[in-house]
C-alpha cells in the first residue's frame, strides 16, 4: 500500500511526466520529503519555511488540507493526495496575501 | 510580431466578454477546457473570484478541485484561462506572470476599463507565460472550428 499522489502539469518535470506517482510518509510534509528524495527539487516548490506555499493547493482524499492541519496533515496508506497550483492574478501588483 | 495564435469561436469571445462585464467592477475568471492536447477552448467553464476584488483573483479551492476533477474525467484540460482587468490594460500583470502555472494554456485577458459593464469597446488579447516571459499571440475568431 501507498499514498497516491496526482502531480500537476506544471511539476511532471520533476516526475518525468508522470501525472501521478506512489509515495509514503505519516503527513503531508513527510510525503513531500519522500517525494523529493526521488525527484529532487519538487519539494521547495511545494514548501516555504515549513508551510505549504501561499499559491499551491494541496488535497486529501478531496479536503483542502487548509482546512485540516496543514502541512502536518496525518496520512494513511491509501490515501490519494492532490496537488494543484492555484489559478490566481489580479491587475495589481502590490497587496499580496 | 506574433508567432503563437489562438483560435477562439465568436460565441466563446462573447461568453468571456458579457462574464467580465456582469463581474466589472471586480475582476472576472474562468476556463475553456478542451481535449488534451487539441489546443481546441470548448468548453466554458466561468469560475467564482472567490477574492471578489477589482485588483485580483483566484478560483476558490474546491472549485478548482472540481474543476480538475470534471476535466480528468473528460480527458480534458485548461486549453484557455482567462480573467478581466478591471481599470488597466488587457496586459499580464507581474503578478498574473509570477502566479501563471499553466505551461499550455492560453491566457486571456480582457479588459472592461473603457465601458464598465456596459455595451461598448473592450480589450482582449491573448498570451502564452512560461517561466515569467510573456508572448503575446495573435486571437482569430471563427463560427465554428473545422472538423
Amino acid at each position: 500500500m501507498a499514498i497516491e499522489v496526482r502531480i500537476p502539469t506544471i511539476l511532471r518535470t520533476y516526475t518525468d511526466g508522470a501525472k501521478s506517482v506512489n509515495g509514503e510518509g505519516a503527513t503531508v510534509a513527510d510525503l513531500f520529503k519522500d517525494l523529493e528524495s526521488r525527484f529532487t527539487g519538487i519539494e521547495q516548490r511545494l514548501v516555504e519555511d515549513d508551510k505549504l506555499r501561499r499559491f499551491v493547493n494541496v488535497y486529501l482524499n478531496d479536503e483542502d488540507v487548509r482546512f485540516l492541519e496543514g502541512i502536518s496533515t496525518p496520512l494513511k496508506d491509501g490515501d490519494s493526495v492532490t496537488i494543484l497550483p492555484a489559478v490566481a492574478g489580479g491587475a495589481v501588483a502590490g497587496g499580496m496575501r | 510580431m506574433l508567432l503563437g495564435m489562438l483560435t477562439l469561436t465568436q460565441d466563446l469571445y462573447e461568453q468571456i466578454v458579457a462574464h467580465a462585464r456582469r463581474d466589472h467592477p471586480d475582476e472576472a475568471c474562468g476556463v475553456i477546457a478542451g481535449p488534451e492536447g487539441s489546443d481546441r477552448p470548448e468548453r466554458f467553464i466561468p469560475m467564482l473570484n472567490a477574492a471578489r476584488s477589482p485588483t485580483f483573483y483566484e478560483f476558490d479551492s474546491m472549485d478548482l478541485l472540481a474543476l480538475h476533477n470534471g476535466m480528468d474525467d473528460r480527458d480534458e484540460e485548461p486549453v484557455v484561462i482567462y480573467h478581466s482587468h478591471t481599470a488597466t490594460e488587457a496586459y499580464p500583470s507581474r503578478r498574473d506572470i509570477d502566479l501563471a502555472m499553466e505551461p499550455n494554456a492560453h491566457y486571456v485577458l480582457v479588459s472592461t476599463a473603457e465601458s464598465g459593464a456596459d455595451e461598448g469597446p473592450v480589450s482582449f488579447r491573448s498570451f502564452r507565460i512560461l517561466d515569467g516571459e510573456v508572448t503575446e499571440e495573435e486571437v482569430v475568431f471563427v463560427a465554428s472550428y473545422e472538423m
